[in-house]
Parts: C-alpha cells; structure tokens; sequence
C-alpha cells in the first residue's frame, strides 16, 4: 500500500528537479510509440535534437514556437493560480489575433511607433473581454468556468471562420478564406535577419517577467494567490474574491491574446482559421510544467517547443507521423501531474496492515 | 412558418434527431455516472476520439462489428483508469487530469492511426452497423421510419439509459456509486472502498462514453478522420449539468439537442444563402452554455464532485 504523508514546502533544487525528472521519463516513454512507428529510437532524439538545436535557422525557429507558447503558458498559470480555470485560452488566442488583424490591417493608418501598440493593446483586450463572461457567470451565478472557456473556444473559431468568408475576406486572397495582410508598418519588428523570429517573444518575456512581480511583490499577487489557495477564507479575510477573479480572467485572457497578436502581427501577417496548432491546450501543459510559476512556463515552454520543433524535423527526416510531438506532449502533462506528488507529499510504500491503522 | 412545421412533421427529421443524439446519450451517460461518483472526467473528448478509432480499427483488422465495440469499450475503460489513478487515489486536480487524457488519449488515436495507415489519402471504409429493419415495427407509419430503422447502436444506448436509471436508484450499488459522490467518508464508515467504487465508476463510466465515439465510426460513419468528435464531448459535459445529474433528464436533454441539430441542418438548407453557416453551427454551443446558465441556480450537484478524498482524513 502506498501512503502520502504532506511534507514541509519544497526547497527550491526540488522544485526544480521534480519537473525535470518528469520531462525525462516522459522522453523515455516517447520511446515506446517511436519503436511502435519502426524508429531507432536514439537516431529519433538525434534528428529532434539537431531539429530545434542544430542550426541557428533551428533554433530561432524554436524561440519563435516558443512565443505563443509562453504567453498561453503565463494565460493558464496565472488563471490556476487563482483557481479560476481557464480552459479557454486557444479562443482567446484567436480573439487576440482576430481584433489585431482587425486593427493592423488598414483601418487605422498611422506610423508604426502608434499602430504597433494600439495593435498590441486591442489583440490584449479582445482576449481579456473573452473571459469576462465566463469569469462573470462563474462569480454570479456559479457556472462553471471549464465549460463556459471550453465551449467559447468553439464559438470564437466558428466566428473567426465567418469574418473569414466574409466582412474580412481578402479579396486578393485567390478564394482562401484568408484576412487581408497586416499592414508593414503594424507588423512587430524582426528580432534577426532572414529569420522568422519577432517581437512577440520580447513581448512574452516581458510578460513573464510582469507576471513574476505581479505575483510575488503586489497586493494583487497576494490576493491572487490567497483566493487560489482558499477562496472562503479569502473573502473572510476580507479579500474583494470576485473581483479578483475578474481581474485574474481579464489578465489571463489578455495574456493568450497577445499569443494570437505575435503570431499574426510578427509571424503571419494575415489571419487564417488554422493559425494556432492548439497553442492554447499545449499552455496548459506549460503551466503545469513549470508548477505555475510565471519564470518557471519560460522554461517549460522552451521545452516544449522543442519537442514540437525538433519532432516535426524528426518526421519530415523519417516519414514518421508528427502527431507523435503531441503525443510526447501530453505524456509530459501526465507525467509531471504524477510528480507534482514527489512536491507535496513523502511517498512512503508501507505494509498493508499498517494502513489498516490509518484508514480508521 | 409553415416550413418550420413541416420539417417537424417529417420521420425523417425525427429519425436524423435519434441519429444525432445517440453519441451524445453514451457520452452524457458516460459523464454522469463518473460525476455521480464524485469525479469529473473532462478526458471525455479524447475518450471519445479512442473509442473512435480503437473500434473502427478493430473492425478494420477484422474483429467484427460487436468485437470493435467491445475493442472501443476497452480503449475508454482505458483512459477511464488513468484518470481514475490520477484523481482517485493521488487526488490529482480532476480539470488538468481530464484535459491531460484528453489531449493523451486524442493524439495516441491520431498516432495509431498515422502509423497504421501512413500514406492513404482518402481513408480506407468498413462495413458500418446497417439500420435494423425489424418487421412490423419498422412499417409503422411514421414511428416506424423514425424510431425503429436506427442501428443496434442506437437501441443499445436506449438500454443503457434504463440500466443506468435503473442501477442508479434501485440497487444497492447504485445507492453506493451516489452516496460516494455526495459524502464519501459516510460510504467508508459503512465499510465500503471509496477508492474501488469511485474507480470502478470512472472506468465504467469512460468505458460508455468510447461507445459514443465507436457509433461514429461505426455507425454515422463508416470511416475515421481526424477532427471526427469536434467537441461533442464537450457538449456531453454541459448535458450533464443540464441534465442534474438524471439519466431520464439526461435522455431528454440529448434528444433536444439532436432535435435542434438535426432542425437547423434542415432551416440552413432553407434560409441559408441569407446567414452564414457557422451561425448554425455555433448554435449547439450557445445553446449548451444557455442550458448551464439556465440550470445553475437550482442545480443540485453531487456536493463530493471536485473534491478528492483521502483515506483517514476528513
């Protein structure tokens, strides 16, 4: 019989090594459908690691899976922080985008030192009002939030699809269901030459770093993390609880906005209904990842995107389905869900009549 | 107006409404009795897409139809017993755990899939369940054509609605499955495993929901492709709330919004040219957030559901 006995807050190398430990079993595992698939499995991690590691093409190419991947990251563990579980943050992604292409793409023409961030500022608050319904009818009316974000997610794609076909159908678009292309000067800045890298990723690191201090160093943090560990004490406490919830649902949907912004404003530059291959799902295995620390999704989503980079690289090189970089994705999340015990409990393995002892 | 009525007045639309809604009476089914016992299961999308594939490859490589069921059953039981390890006795978050298999479960079928059949185009067809023309009751005028020229798929999951409301409220298992969901240190002081019954349930439970997936394949379509399932687990999930947590409301709710699906395909054709078809195609998710907003004051929900319980402490 296994046994969990609570233990004192983890030190900080326990933190650190736990989830690491995970990634690593979960890469050890991934060896099992990569020899289902005929793969040799050392060959296999060779060609993903020269995929996201080998070249500077490479590399930059990880950096830039990585952007959306970090702010959907910060989108999930900011929200689970609080509780609040934004299951949403795919929709909100395409909300970002949907009103950045909006905004960028001649409606207001303006230098880029204005339009950029107005850009930027639109795609943020059309992720952030996303999740005020949802986040309004779990505080008002006790809705469920997994369900109302889920659905949305669903209901904004459809939605996007229609402005596609339709009011913002590029008419030099060949037929595509395609938006028209983000004018020059609202596009994020390049970070290199002949790269596809861009601004999004200063964009996702600074937001990394903000959430940081909004969580360890302001009141706002405080109350965040006092709701997320006990609501009904919170507001005891006399911690304004629903409206923290709006505010942490506001933040955490801006933040997947500005996953849909990068992507068209400093990837795209136009707007399609496959522009995200779940980034908002995959941010959820991010925060997990990183045990919902803001510092801790830069990592994880690193991590990520490498698999994802380094995976595609590997089966365009092997002929082997791409799908297994989801696959290796979420049994990570699985992975790490199981060590995150390792963090919080001693796991003691005791004799089954022990236990006879407890259970009463 | 007058359209709308007859559209209503068609077999033919009923019969699409039945269709529509059996899928979604598996996986509400499914959902509810994990919820009953004290566990959400949002693995339900992915579970969805296993059962999908595991039953229509088995009848793929040959195990016949019944075998491909059973061979999707299993795949869900499955995934139920990995949420089930995860919630249950690690007392894991049962959102992240659900969209863990869920997004496990999904990019395994579409993995196999890949690997099994690396370079079709157009995919490859089975021999689907044929509607059962059970004689004298399928020449019913009306009833006959809409009720009775289903697949065994949909019968099955008519009887599973009955067995469930039947275990549910008049068996001693049943009355356990509820009590364990509502206060399950009161179920461990009467000597029973809160551990064994809330995992037998989620097994069970995801084990009826892959069947959901299995009439898609094997029943609606004859084939599987990749974004089959397209939120209907989902939409079990809000059905259940809708439901509060009632196999008969449960049966209801799928019927309506099969109804309401299988009407707006048939308006669409209608008034189409006018509104964009993702206005259709929006509406069952509209729908089933008005359904949760509606019910969320009165619902009454296993007051255990979310809440991990741990041997020896209360």
């Amino acid at each position: 019989m296994i046994r969990f006995e609570p233990r004192e807050p983890s030190s900080l190398p326990r933190l650190i090594l736990i989830p690491v430990a995970a990634a690593i079993v979960a890469l050890a595992l991934a060896a099992i459908p990569m020899l289902f698939a005929g793969l040799s499995v050392f060959n296999a991690y060779g060609l993903m690691l020269t995929g996201a590691f080998g070249s500077v093409f490479a590399f930059t190419e990880m950096l830039t899976r990585a952007a959306p991947l970090i702010l959907t990251g910060l989108a999930a563990a900011l929200a689970f922080r609080a509780k609040l579980w934004n299951i949403g943050a795919e929709g909100q992604l395409y909300a970002g985008a949907l009103a950045a292409v909006a905004v960028g793409s001649g409606l207001i023409d303006a230098p880029g030192i204005v339009l950029i961030p107005l850009v930027v500022f639109c795609g943020a608050l059309a992720g952030g009002l996303m999740m005020l319904g949802p986040t309004l009818l779990k505080t008002r009316l006790g809705v469920d939030e997994v369900v109302t974000t889920l659905l949305l997610n669903f209901i904004i794609l459809l939605f996007v699809q229609m402005m596609l076909e339709g009011p913002m159908k590029d008419p030099m678009g060949m037929g595509w269901p395609q938006s028209e292309p983000m004018l020059d000067e609202a596009m994020l800045p390049k970070l290199m030459a002949r790269m596809r890298i861009h601004g999004g990723l200063i964009i996702a690191f600074v937001a990394a770093v903000g959430i940081h201090i909004l969580l360890k160093r302001t009141v706002w943090g405080f109350e965040i993390r006092a709701v997320g560990e006990n609501a009904n004490a919170a507001r005891h406490a006399g911690i304004p609880v629903t409206a923290t919830f709006i505010r942490v649902g506001l933040f955490s949907g801006a933040l997947a906005g500005l996953a849909g912004v990068g992507e068209v404003a400093g990837l795209k530059g136009y707007l399609t209904a496959d522009l995200s291959p779940g980034f908002g799902y995959s941010g959820i295995v991010v925060a997990m990842l990183a045990g919902l620390s803001p510092l801790g999704v830069v990592i994880a989503a690193l991590f990520i995107a490498s698999i994802f980079v380094g995976a595609d690289s590997m089966s365009r090189a092997t002929g082997v389905s791409n799908y297994l970089a989801d696959l290796i994705v979420s049994m990570a999340l699985i992975c790490v869900l199981i060590s995150g015990l390792f963090l919080r409990f001693k796991v003691r393995f005791v004799g089954a009549k022990s236990t006879e002892g407890v259970s009463k | 107006m007058s359209d709308i009525l007859e559209i209503l007045l068609t077999a033919n639309f009923w019969a699409a409404a039945l269709r529509i809604a059996t899928p979604l009476i598996f996986g509400v089914i499914g959902a509810l009795i994990c919820e009953r016992a004290g566990v959400l299961n949002l693995g339900i999308e992915g579970i969805f897409t296993a059962g999908a594939m595991a039953g229509w490859m088995a009848v793929w490589l040959g195990a016949g139809l019944w075998g491909g069921v059973l061979v999707a059953a299993l795949a869900g039981g499955f995934f139920g017993l990995i949420h089930a390890i995860l919630t249950v006795p690690l007392g894991l978050s049962q959102h992240v755990s659900g969209i863990g298999v869920t997004l496990f479960a999904t990019s395994l079928s579409y993995f196999i899939y890949r690997t099994a059949l690396p370079d079709v185009s157009s995919p490859p067809r089975i021999e689907a369940f044929k509607p059962l023309d059970i004689p004298g009751l399928s020449d019913l005028p009306f009833i006959g054509p809409a009720l009775f020229q289903q697949t065994a798929l949909t019968f099955l999951a008519l009887a599973v609605v009955a067995v469930t409301a039947f275990v549910l409220y008049r068996t001693p298992l049943g009355l356990a499955i509820r009590a364990v969901g509502d206060n399950p240190s009161a179920v461990e002081s009467q000597g029973l495993s809160v551990y064994a019954l809330r995992m037998g349930t989620v097994v069970a439970g995801s084990a009826l929901m892959a069947l959901g997936g299995a009439f898609l394949t094997m029943s609606a379509f004859d084939a599987f492709f990749f974004g089959m399932v397209n939120g209907r687990g989902w939409i079990c999930i809000a059905l259940t709330v809708f439901a509060s947590w009632r196999p008969g409301k449960a049966l209801i709710g799928a019927l309506l919004f099969g109804a309401f699906d299988a009407f707006q395909v048939r308006l669409q054709t209608e008034v189409g040219s006018f509104i964009p078809g993702q206005v259709f195609l929006m509406m069952p998710y509209i729908l089933s957030i008005a359904a949760l907003i509606l019910v969320a004051r009165k619902a009454d929900y296993p007051r255990a559901l979310l809440v991990p319980y741990f041997r020896g402490q209360r």
